[in-house]
């Protein structure tokens, strides 16, 4: 199955089933439009209340653009032609191959007189909480009409807005779908206790205006009338199955398109996912069982065989400052099943468990006032109990570890992450939060299962410590503050004021970075120089043998044939192996520690600088051909990978970085596998982050698109210094993204939108960074104390290092397997000669084919 | 066996940084030489794990209480008082005697294992 793929809604679900079925369809098989009623792309509904907080929209954001998906912003569909496999909207026609409606619920308002009262709001979208906040300036007096869950968030709203509020509820007891009813009267003490008037077991008749024609009371059916010049109505949600409706499709007995277990409508080409979804007949308001719907669907279009596994109606959250959490059969309804109740007034805590007849299998709870051992419980639903039930009901969730789940158990249940999945996961390396986030996605949604995550890390013993070794307590990220903010720049201080001992080959390299990161001179000079690896130390690169490798830059892999020539010449006269690497420069090996500074004299003479191969830095800029010479070419990617590559040359970081620059999006520079990629576009560059190959390769992220040269420099400019300023030790861009709280858009946040205020620091920083650069080899060619290290004995400085040999292969140096002792050593000691180097079998290659032409 | 039993001058002490080796070839034996607050210690300059003369390369520092040196190949941590390999058991590198006199360093090699 492939062609065109339509949308309808980027809400909570539609987004994630476009995640999804990116990710299952990584060719692009399908080509996907969007069309979105709201004018902004997905947010965090669930979260939706956090505007209240101050948390603004953008950090709701939910939305990651993708390659092939089209998203039409503030462009409702209208109708569904399913005859012409059309789907209109006010500007035109939208042909499908598949359909998936993903169009939500819309509020419910009760039909009272009165509803359509200037002043009456419904709660669902960030402009309806916009229009709350802005019409509750200068107003004393809200209420809402409804006391479930959505009616106390808005309740904690009108709160925080400085309104006195009044909740009326038809039940008679507050969230009546989730808590009992004495879950339900705990509930009611902690309301009223923050003033919140509630009316319970009431209706509401009408809604009257005043004498300006906007609302001023609420008259309750049992004939008192509340004031409220502010009125939200909350009275539950309908699935929006209008357009479905009209194009004839089957509905579900109480509305919402009626699907099967593989969310497929009566209509083959059209599947419906989320709240706007009767599978089976049943509509979900809860957004794991549509997430899960998202996943089917995702699944079915690339020929899986997915089935929606079956709603989890779970519910935990904190309304008004008090937890409150329903999980399973909370309402006991399961024939002959045990009530284990516990209520302690004091602390006004109330916890109930349902158990099977024979009380041992858990069936659902409701816990009011603490809601801490919830992640468990949830968990363990359907499965043994993990403790005591009274040791589960503990206040403090004493008994309630997750260490004690079954493999099967549902960790996270807005991802269906079982314990078995996270172990694995733990197994297969993940030692903290973010990587398990990473790996399983389990985390990335609620968040109510991040600490069970971290209770099935200290399980499987793996240490969360997040010092950088014995000698610090701090991360790197905490150490370049420190640095930085008290203008450290001797390790001793450092290691004397905020550390212990004398360092190791841990810290001490990450001091070097740190200062070299902050432009503290030259990486050689001073006490500097003993923090070095030894590739920083003699500024190449140590190979197995001990000699040691040299790298010319050769900016965006542009070089004119003089400069070749003289590598050429250079490799000759020094006897150096030689390979072009796949950061399109030349490599020579096989160099002994005293002729690097000769080796070196003569590149820098025909005007070459250091290539920093042998640092945690920048490293190269990739480019392919471009507009200058590609027929598909748009924009010039050779000089800009050449401009980028000098501007970054020397940045020292905590990991090695490399990028490339792609001329079109046909990438040849294969620009989405470095930690800042671009790709030409017919009007500017799109950039990438967080790409890698290596050990765990991955693409980079799409950051922003169609940017002016100047706009591009900027945010990599400031991508770079952020990354070197709070990355770990070790961690590359890609790792340093997911381990971020919000990821990608909280980086988006903080180079884009300045959210942290620190753009023009690290806008300095890097224009520092610039300002300052000087090649390393120069400097160190012009300086006989720096020179003087670059011997290989320093009683003998004469005498070349006899370990070092080499044999020929396929014409060229290559060294001798295990080295090649002096006569006078081996008499010595024959035994040394033998590497301790087991279990590895050297496979040969030659095949016998002919030898390559010398 | 060709050990010398002599100390033998091999540099100003000035020669040596603080916290960093520098080899030097006493009689045929390549010999890492480091000077630290510590003191100044001589080990092999071979790495026994690698097989290359690289162990006067490695940073410098401390375990616990012990002064360290870290292969500069792949790491394995050498107590540079006695040669033994902190991360690998039963793996050790010759140590020597060193000592300064008047402003100038001595080497004595050593025979054992
Ligand atoms: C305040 C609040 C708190 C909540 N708290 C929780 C909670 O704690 N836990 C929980 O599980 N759930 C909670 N929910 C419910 C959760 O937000 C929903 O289950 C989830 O958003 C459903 O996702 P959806 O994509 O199906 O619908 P939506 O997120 O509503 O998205 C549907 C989108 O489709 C658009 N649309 C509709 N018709 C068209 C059309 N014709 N053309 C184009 N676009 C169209 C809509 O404008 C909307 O943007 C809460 C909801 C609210 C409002
Ligand atoms: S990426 Fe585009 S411009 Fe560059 S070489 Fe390939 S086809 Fe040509
Ligand atoms: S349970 Fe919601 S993110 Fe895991």
């Amino acid at each position: 199955m492939n062609g065109d793929l339509v949308v309808i809604g980027n809400g909570m679900v539609g987004q994630r089933f476009v995640d999804a079925l990116r990710a299952r369809d990584p060719h692009g098989r399908w080509r996907v439009t969007v069309l979105a009623e709201e004018g902004r792309p997905a947010y965090d509904r669930v979260r939706l209340s956090a505007f209240f907080d101050g948390v603004d929209a953008d950090a709701l954001n939910l939305h990651t653009p993708h390659e092939g998906v089209r998203l039409r912003l503030g462009e409702p569909a209208t109708a569904i032609d399913r005859d012409r496999r059309v789907v209109s909207t006010a500007t035109g026609e939208h042909r499908y191959d598949a359909l998936v409606l993903a169009t939500g619920s819309y509020p419910f308002v009760p039909p009272v007189p009165g509803a359509d009262l200037p002043g009456v709001f419904v709660y669902r979208t960030l402009d309806d909480l916009a229009a709350i906040r802005e019409y509750a300036r200068g107003r004393r007096a809200g209420a809402v009409i409804g006391g479930g869950l959505l009616g106390l968030e808005a309740a904690n709203a009108l709160r925080l807005l400085g309104l006195s509020t009044d909740v009326v509820e038809f039940a008679p007891r507050l969230m009546p779908v989730q808590v009992d009813p004495a879950g339900g009267a705990m509930l009611r003490r902690y309301v009223e206790e923050l003033g919140v008037r509630t009316h319970l077991g009431v209706a509401t008749t009408a809604i009257r205006p005043g004498p300006d024609g906007a609302v001023a009371a609420l008259e309750l059916s049992d004939g008192r009338t509340v004031d409220a010049e502010l009125v939200v109505v909350a009275a539950g949600i309908r699935p929006r199955d209008e357009l479905a409706r009209a194009a004839g499709l089957t509905l579900g007995p109480r509305g919402g398109v009626l699907v099967d277990d593989t969310c497929r409508s009566a209509d083959e080409r059209i599947w419906a996912v989320g709240e706007c979804a009767a599978v089976d007949g049943t509509c979900h308001g809860l957004v794991a069982p549509g997430y899960a719907t998202a996943e089917v669907v995702a699944d079915r279009l690339v020929g899986g065989a997915a089935t929606f596994p079956g709603a989890d109606t779970a519910t935990k959250l904190k309304l008004l400052g008090v937890d409150v959490a329903s999980f399973g059969d909370a309402h006991g309804t399961t024939p002959g099943c045990l009530d284990v109740t516990f209520t302690d007034p004091a602390t006004r805590v109330y916890a109930k468990l349902v158990l099977s007849d024979d009380a041992r299998t858990l069936l659902g709870g409701v816990l009011v006032g603490d809601a801490s051992a919830y992640p468990t419980l949830r968990a363990s639903v359907g499965g043994p109990l993990p403790a005591a039930p009274l040791a589960l009901l503990a206040p403090d969730g004493g008994g309630a570890d997750a260490g004690a789940l079954p493999a099967t158990a549902q960790v996270c249940s807005c991802n269906a992450v079982t314990r078995g999945d996270v172990d694995a996961a733990i197994a297969g390396g993940c030692a903290d939060v973010p990587s398990l986030k990473a790996c399983t996605r389990a985390g990335t949604s609620c968040g109510s299962c991040v600490p069970m995550l971290k209770q099935l890390l200290d399980a499987a013993g793996v240490a969360q410590s997040t010092a950088l070794c014995e000698h610090f307590d701090a991360t790197r990220r905490e150490l370049f503050e420190i640095v930085r903010v008290r203008r450290i720049r001797t390790f001793s201080r450092l290691v004397a004021e905020h550390g212990r001992g004398r360092g190791c080959d841990i810290c001490k390299p990450v001091v070097a970075s740190i200062l070299a990161s902050l432009g503290a001179g030259h990486v050689l000079d001073g006490e500097q120089a003993s923090l070095q690896d030894t590739n920083d130390h003699f500024l190449a690169n140590l190979q197995r043998d001990g000699s040691y490798s040299v790298v010319p830059r050769i900016p965006g892999g542009e070089i004119t044939p003089e400069k070749l020539i003289v590598i050429g010449e250079v490799a000759r006269d020094f006897k150096l192996y030689t390979k072009i690497t796949g950061g399109q420069r030349i490599d020579l090996f096989g160099a002994r520690v005293e002729q690097l500074p000769q080796i070196w004299r003569r590149l820098v003479d025909a005007g070459f600088e250091s290539g920093h191969a042998y640092g945690k830095a920048l490293r190269t800029v990739k480019s392919c051909v471009g507009e200058t010479w590609c027929r598909y070419g748009v924009q010039d990617s050779v000089g800009l990978a050449v401009a980028l590559e000098l501007r970054y040359r020397g940045l020292r970081a905590p990991h090695k970085i490399k990028s490339a620059v792609s001329g079109c999006a046909r990438e040849c520079a294969e620009a989405r596998s470095k930690d800042f990629g671009i790709i030409a576009t017919e009007t500017g560059w799109n950039l990438y982050v967080g790409g890698n190959g290596g050990f765990r390769p991955r693409h980079a992220d799409l950051f922003a698109s169609d940017l002016s040269t100047d706009a591009l420099i900027q945010l990599i400019d400031r991508f770079l210094i952020y990354y070197i300023r709070t990355a770990d030790r070790l961690q590359r861009t890609a790792a340093w993204i997911e381990a971020m709280d919000g990821g990608l858009d909280h980086l988006r946040a903080v180079i884009v939108d300045d959210s942290l205020g620190l753009c023009a620091d690290l806008d300095a920083a890097m224009a520092h960074h610039v300002g300052s650069y000087s090649d390393e080899w120069r400097d160190v060619l012009d300086d006989p104390e720096r020179l003087r290290r670059f011997t290989s004995f320093v009683n003998a400085p004469d005498v070349p290092d006899p370990s070092i040999t080499f044999a020929l292969e396929r014409g060229q140096p290559v060294p001798i397997r295990g080295g090649t002792p002096t006569a006078r050593d081996d008499e010595r000691s024959g035994r040394e000669r033998e590497p301790v180097e087991a279990g590895r079998r050297r496979q040969q290659v030659a095949l016998g084919l002919p030898e390559v032409r010398r | 066996m060709n050990g010398t039993l002599t100390w033998t001058p091999v540099c100003r002490l000035d020669r040596l940084e603080p916290d960093r080796g520098v080899a030097a070839l006493v009689d045929g034996v390549q010999v890492a030489l480091f000077r630290t607050a510590d003191g100044l210690f001589a080990i092999d300059n071979h790495d026994p794990v690698s097989g290359a003369y690289v162990l006067s390369r490695g940073i410098v520092g401390s375990r616990g209480d012990v002064p360290t040196v870290a292969s500069p190949l792949h790491k394995q941590v050498y107590d540079l008082r006695t040669g033994r390999c902190l991360d690998l058991p039963g793996v050790s590198v010759t140590r020597h005697a060193v000592r300064c006199r008047d402003g100038l360093v001595e080497v004595r090699l050593r025979q054992e294992d």
